[in-house]
């Protein structure tokens, strides 16, 4: 009941008001260039039926989640470190200023050249993406710790180990999951983006597909994938923050 | 017990202590008072060894303190707990560091806890507790590791009038009952002459002790309806007058 209230009936209100506003303007502008709502509805709710669907939906899904889970589990250590240990933090930083406001995506083309036209390349991509991200807040998190309650724990007689364990990594926990809550909706773009090219799996290829078709409400039926797959991990993201910091709540 | 000998420590040019020298017997509680800034916490953190010391030395029965060890707790402004750690975890944590099961330090905690009437609050994080609950969960876990030496550094300034003397009582009472010698630093003069077998006078820039004030009449609850504790009080303020 509480999951409902929680997640279903803001939802619902979204899609409703959602579907208004492209109501009125699909009336305004032509049915060729935006279908009607209840269309692209029932043609996602047929595709849903299908296995075709599914068949794209998990491709774009693996991707984006072995996306998340290498990223994060790079990038939240080194952000640790870099958070608590001077010395890494003045050797990695330059690295970090000077690689983080490049655009990842301009580096498709020399990934897919090391790495091949396979998943991996696309996943390594997502990855830098979100692992930046990641990297930046979980940084900015340890660095932020209340010094006392490191002497807390060093005036136990915590040796370095047991610092990292109790302290750095339960205060960074909820810097990395919100910086990966957040920025799950930009792996979604991302994931378009990397699988507009050398593939024919996943839901960018869906929608590129159906747009080179004039097919809208199957691109349609794409686009609603992915507004599904990053709902999925946004509250997937949210779940696990919430069972990992419970004292956040 | 505790010997403190000529300690001076300076922070970059800044010199913070210069000199002191004390020492603390078992069974015996010691409060250094000094105004806000003067070097007091500085002088706790080198004696748990969270801090080193530039020249002098500080004993634990003739053994030099270089880092902190499980026989000196450490309770620090605004309680230290960890927010992370729901009060249990923060209680048996100590026990934890120095590799006790897991079986056997929660059972320690949660009778410890229990003791200070926090029973039942065992899965409560410390962000839901008032400030005198903390300070009872910080005071646990002081005591779960069963020290030697506690050290505290203003541990009621943050607290209301009432819940601050019930805890004053609540500490002292767990001394008459553990001897546990104590040092504790405050800036309250009431403070120092109710819990204070013997009251340091800390001032200056850098800071030295001036003062030393014996207190005969501490030691009992009731300490705070007698004259010889508000005369104690008025002459320890008349003399502040002079240093601070």
């Amino acid at each position: 009941m509480k999951l409902i209230k929680r997640i279903a009936v803001p939802y619902s209100i979204t899609i409703i008001v959602v579907c208004l506003a492209w109501k009125v303007l699909a009336v305004r502008v032509s049915q060729n260039v935006l279908p009607y709502p209840e269309d692209a509805i029932y043609t996602f709710l047929a595709a849903l039926m299908t296995s075709e669907f599914w068949h794209h939906f998990a491709a774009s899904a693996f991707r984006a989640v072995m996306a998340m889970i290498i990223g994060w589990g790079v990038a939240f250590p080194i952000g640790i470190l870099m958070g608590s240990a001077r010395r890494v933090d003045k050797f990695l930083s330059p690295f970090v200023s000077m690689t983080y406001p490049i655009p990842k995506v301009v580096l498709l083309p020399v990934v897919l050249l090391l790495f091949g036209l396979g998943d991996l390349s696309k996943i390594i991509i997502i990855s830098l993406i979100l692992g930046y991200q990641v990297l930046v807040a979980t940084r900015d998190g340890v660095r932020a710790i209340q010094p006392q309650h490191l002497d807390s724990i060093r005036s136990l007689g915590a040796g370095k180990w047991q610092l990292f364990w109790e302290g750095y990594f339960p205060a960074a926990l909820p810097h990395g999951f919100t910086a990966l809550r957040l920025n799950s909706g930009v792996s979604v773009a991302v994931l378009f983006f990397v699988e507009s090219f050398a593939t024919s799996k996943g839901l960018g290829y869906l929608i590129m597909d159906a747009w080179g078709q004039m097919d809208f409400n199957t691109m349609f039926v794409g686009i609603f994938g992915m507004s599904l797959l990053g709902v999925i991990l946004n509250e997937g993201s949210n779940f696990l923050e919430k069972i990992s910091c419970p004292w956040k709540e | 017990m505790l010997t403190v000998s000529n300690i001076c420590k300076a922070f970059d040019s800044k010199a913070v202590l210069k000199n002191i020298s004390f020492h603390l017997d078992a069974r015996e509680t010691i409060v250094i008072l000094g105004p806000s800034g003067c070097g007091k916490t500085t002088l706790l953190h080198l004696i748990s060894g969270l801090e080193k010391v530039k020249s002098g030395q500080i004993l634990l029965d003739n053994r030099p303190i270089s880092k902190p060890v499980p026989d000196v707790a450490l309770i620090l402004q605004n309680y230290g707990l960890l927010p992370w750690k729901t009060n249990l975890q923060n209680v048996a944590l100590g026990l934890k560091i120095q590799g006790i099961s897991r079986k056997d330090r929660n059972t320690r905690a949660r009778k410890i806890l229990a003791e200070l009437g926090l029973g039942g609050r065992e899965n409560d994080f410390p962000c839901v507790m008032s400030g005198g609950e903390q300070q009872r969960v910080a005071i646990a876990r002081a005591y779960a590791s069963k020290p030697r030496l506690l050290l505290m550094d203003e541990p009621f300034s943050s607290l209301d009038a009432i819940t601050r003397e019930t805890l004053q009582d609540t500490l002292l009472t767990t001394w008459l009952e553990t001897s546990v010698p104590y040092l504790l630093v405050t800036h309250s003069v009431e403070e120092a002459v109710f819990l204070g077998k013997r009251i340091l006078i800390l001032s200056g820039s850098p800071a030295s002790i001036h003062e030393i004030f014996d207190n005969p009449g501490f030691g009992d609850v009731a300490y705070r309806r007698t004259s010889t504790y508000y005369e104690l009080i008025r002459s320890i303020r008349h003399k502040i007058g002079e240093y601070w």
